[in-house]
This record gives C-alpha cells, structure tokens and sequence, in this order.
C-alpha cells in the first residue's frame, strides 16, 4: 500500500478545502473498499480525508420524503424505521448487500460510489480500460458471467456492483454535492456515466466534490416496493441479477411504475423503456412481456453472460406478477 | 494513537497503513482475532467496535482512534466464559477453530442487532416491529462469516441456543 496522510475532518466545508490544497485527496467513508483497492494497489491516494463522522442523521424532509445524511452508515439506514415503512425495497436491498460486519462500516456515499468488482479490474496483471484508460479490457474476450448486458462498450462490461442504489435510482433518489462552487443537487441517475470510451471516468464529481446527503422524495406507491436479488450463493454474494420494483394501479390499469435492475447494467440501471411501455396500459401478461422486451432489445451479451437476458425476463415478470397481486389486495382492502 | 481495548486504554504510534486486524495482532499480541482473506469476505477478523461487529481488516486503525474495541479476548469474565462462548463448546460450533473467534464476536454484535429490532433480507414482513425469528434468519445473519471446515450446524446450533431459541425449523 503506498503511504498517505490522513485527516479526520470536523465539518464538510473543510473537508472540501483540505481537498482542493492537496493534490490526489480522497475522502473516506467507511473504508470497506476504499482500504481494500488501496491494499491491492489499484488506488493509490496520497490524502485520505475521514469524512465518515459528518452528516450522520436521517430526517424527514418537508415534502414528506426523507433527506439521509451521507455518513449514516448502510446498516442504520436499512433499520431505520421510516425507511422500513415508507420504502422497504429499499431496506431489502441494503440488507441483501454484503454482510452485517460490512453494513455497520459502509456509509451511503461510500456504497454509491464504491467501485466495480470486475476480476479484469482488481487483477493488476490484466488489462482494463478502467485502471489504465487505454490499457485494453480484457473482459471482452474473458470470463463474463458476472459483468454486463446494458450499456456496455467495447472498453468495458463492468457492471456497478451497489445494491442499494438500484433501489434508490427506482425511489429517483437526489444527491446533495457540495464543492468548491457550492452546493448542486443532481439526479442520482445522472451521477453515473456510462463507460463509452472512457471507463475510467464514472461519475459526473469533480475531484473535490463530497456527497452530502441523498434525499429520497415522497412516494406513496414506495411503501409496497421491493428488492428480489438472485445470485450464486443464497447470502454474501453479488448479484447476477437484481431488481427493485413498484407499482399503482387505476382499476386494471397501470397508473404509476419503477423498476431498476441491478447486475446487469454498467451503472445502476433504470429501466426507462420497460416503465415507459407499462404505463397507462392493463396490468397483465402481455403488457409484463412487452415491457421487459422493449428493456432488454439493447442488451448486448456475451456467451458466458447471455443466459441473464432470460434470467431478467423470467424474474422482472415474477416481480411485475407479485407487486400486481399485492396493489389488488391492498385495492381490495381499502 | 490511543484506543480502549478489551476495556483497556492502550497507545501505539503506527503507521497510518496499519489496520485494526494487524494493529491488534502485531502491536498488542492479541492473536485471538485472525486473518483469513484480509478483504472482508470471510470475517474470521470480526471483532466489536462499540458493540457493534465489523471486520478488523478493512478498517484503518487510525479511523477508529479513541473507540472502544472488544476481542475473543475480551468476552470472558475471569474464568467464566461468556454465554456464546459455552454454547459453541456445548454445540460443537467448531472443528479447527480458525473461524472460531470470529463466529463468536459476530454473534454477539448479531444479539445486539436483534435486540434492537433490527431486520435482515429474509425478513419478510419489514415494516413490522417484532420479527419472527427462525433458523433462516440466524444463517442469514451469520452469513458474513465462513467457515472452511463447514461446521455450519453446530454454529447455527451454539448461536440459536445462546438467544434462547430453539433451533428447530
Ligand atoms: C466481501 C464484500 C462483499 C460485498 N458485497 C456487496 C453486495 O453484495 N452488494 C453491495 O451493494 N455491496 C457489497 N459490498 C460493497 C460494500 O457495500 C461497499 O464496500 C461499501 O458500501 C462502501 O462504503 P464505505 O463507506 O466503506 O466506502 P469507502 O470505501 O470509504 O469509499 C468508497 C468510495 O467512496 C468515496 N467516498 C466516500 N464517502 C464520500 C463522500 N461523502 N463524498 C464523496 N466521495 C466519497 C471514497 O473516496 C471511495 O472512492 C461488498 C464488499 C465486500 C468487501
Ligand atoms: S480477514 Fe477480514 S474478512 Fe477475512
Ligand atoms: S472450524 Fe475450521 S474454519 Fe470453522
């Protein structure tokens, strides 16, 4: 591990100015894998900023949404009893993350922004675009059963390996930046890039740039959202495939959807066309069927990989059926 | 750099690259904790930081300067073993022991967890304060810690028996 500083920072506005004096700073979190890519040397930082005791509370915002500071770690977070109520998909999917002794460290930003679990990426002997922009990917030609369908390039097939920001990005969680030109609020769905040519670049930060809070906006239909992780082992694995999904109904009618998929995508993946093509049509088969269709018709697998459009098939069906069956319940109780 | 160890204040000037894991091995000979994976996949370095269960090997030791950190040392009174730690002897939770230290520490910060209400992803009703709680939540539960000779059923058997319940189901 190559030696750095370290600070513990008392509040975020000097946390950021201590970023932007030092040249390769990076702020810290819990550790869980920052420390860990710093050990296998494919990171490098010469300042470790611990920003992991600011921002440490979950408040009800006054739309009625819920505003999570970036320190609070992903374990208080799943428990938190709002979050249990208001959006259980959520919970489900922080829980389905990692194991307890991890979910106590591991903060909010530090789980959005942790980094792919690629083999070709953590292999300092193979070649990736995401390590060394130019190096070559040698995912392309290898062993792909883990990596991505949606959004791939012919640079990378990484895929964004966190949980809860599947859910979150299914919520339309809002990120609070703040950096050297104050404070921005962006779409956690445009934090992410696609990898392109670049996969080295992945998020729209700037080097300074911390992550404040996530704030999740009121979402009535939320309360009966849910995670469904598949994977190839029952706990403590990543996903082959994941997905968080709601739904409303008018009636027969789909009224209001989310879905996000999970293990399949290079970045946390909306599925914008699946929604776009349930919305406003009857809750049955056919629509399930076209919706998750039109999703997948720009996957592009590879042979060790292929099986997952299938696998997304069957499971955003099996999901769609289930939150189907529970909003006509709830309809028939109310 | 000072930290309150086993209920102890303890100081040590290391360098800042050091983790917990070999902090508490290397610097104060605490070698109950081990080492299997050093990346956070096996848990056999799970110790209790505040109560709470993390893996001594993907945290920093200057990130938890000043905190309280209890070890496999640390659990017993005197000569009386800790209630988690008889269970495992009394359940065969173990074979080698390599895991064992880890196992138990885990489950100790998983009673606090439960005590508190908290959930875990086979949960299924997670809005509800009580959660019933069964043989599939312990294995989930304990799922950060592996255990190379498979000794799964007496683990299982020894945590189950220390809360209380039956391991039926
Ligand atoms: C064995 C193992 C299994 C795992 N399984 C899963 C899994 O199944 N699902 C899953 O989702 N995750 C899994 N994880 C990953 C885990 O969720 C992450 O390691 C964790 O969420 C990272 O959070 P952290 O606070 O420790 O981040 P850190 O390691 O501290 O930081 C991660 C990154 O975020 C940056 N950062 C931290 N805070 C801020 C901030 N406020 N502003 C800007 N940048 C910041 C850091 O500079 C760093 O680049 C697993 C990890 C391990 C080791
Ligand atoms: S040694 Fe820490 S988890 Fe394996
Ligand atoms: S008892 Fe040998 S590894 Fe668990």
């Amino acid at each position: 591990m190559r030696a750095f500083d370290y600070h513990q920072a008392v509040g975020s506005e000097q946390a950021i100015e201590r970023a932007m004096r030092r040249e390769q700073a990076r702020y810290l979190g819990g550790g869980t894998n920052l420390v860990d890519l710093m050990r296998e040397t494919i990171e490098g930082p010469a300042m470790l900023i611990d920003v992991s005791n600011l921002a440490r509370d979950i408040e009800e915002s006054e739309s009625g949404g819920l505003f999570i500071g970036a320190g609070v770690t992903n374990a208080e977070l799943a428990a938190d009893p709002r979050v249990r109520r208001q959006y259980p998909g959520l919970s489900r999917a922080i829980l389905c993350g990692a194991s307890a002794q991890i979910r106590n460290r591991a903060t909010v930003a530090g789980n959005l922004l942790q980094r792919t679990r690629c083999a070709y990426f953590y292999d300092i002997g193979a070649h990736c675009n995401k390590r060394e922009p130019g190096n070559g990917c040698d995912a392309q030609e290898g062993f792909h059963r883990y990596h991505a369908i949606l959004g791939t390039s012919s640079s990378c097939l990484a895929t964004h390996p966190s949980d809860m920001a599947v859910a979150m990005v299914a919520l339309e969680a809002r990120v609070h930046l703040r950096g050297r030109d104050g404070e921005r609020v962006i779409a956690l769905t445009e934090l992410y890039r696609e990898p392109g040519e670049r996969p080295d670049l992945e998020t729209v930060l700037t080097a300074e740039e911390l992550i404040v809070a996530v704030e999740l906006p009121p979402l009535p239909m939320a309360a009966s959202s849910e995670y469904r992780k598949v994977r190839d082992r029952a706990s403590y694995a990543f996903a082959l495939l994941s997905v968080a999904s709601m739904l409303e109904l008018d009636g027969a009618t789909i009224k209001q959807v989310r879905l996000a998929l999970g293990g399949v995508g290079t970045r946390p993946w909306r599925a914008w066309k699946a929604e776009a093509a349930l919305r406003g049509r009857p809750a049955n088969a056919a629509t399930f069927e076209a919706a998750i269709d039109a999703e997948l018709a720009a996957a592009r697998p590879q042979s060790d990989n292929a099986f997952k459009v299938q696998l997304a098939r069957r499971v955003v069906i099996s999901e769609l059926n289930q939150r189907l069956a529970q909003a006509r319940q709830g309809g028939e109780a109310s | 750099m000072q930290w309150t160890i086993n209920g102890q204040i303890r100081q040590a000037e290391v360098d800042f690259r050091t983790s917990l894991l070999d902090l508490l091995r290397e610097q104060f000979q605490l070698s109950g904790t081990k080492k299997g994976c050093n990346q956070g996949a096996c848990g056999a370095c799970t110790v209790l930081l505040d109560g709470q269960r993390i893996n001594a090997c993907l945290t920093l030791a200057v990130q938890v300067q000043g905190r309280s950190i209890t070890t496999i040392e640390g659990l017993a009174s005197g000569e009386a073993l800790h209630p988690v730690q008889a269970a495992f002897i009394e359940h065969d939770g173990f074979q080698c022991g390599y895991c064992t230290p880890g196992q138990i520490c885990s489950a100790v910060g998983l009673a606090g967890e439960l005590a508190r209400g908290w959930p875990s992803a086979v949960t299924a009703d997670l809005a509800a304060d009580d959660i019933a709680f069964d043989r599939l939540e312990l294995r989930e539960r304990l799922s950060g810690n592996l255990c190379r000779c498979g000794a799964y059923n007496g683990i299982v058997d020894a945590v189950a028996a220390s809360l209380g319940q039956e391991a039926g189901a």
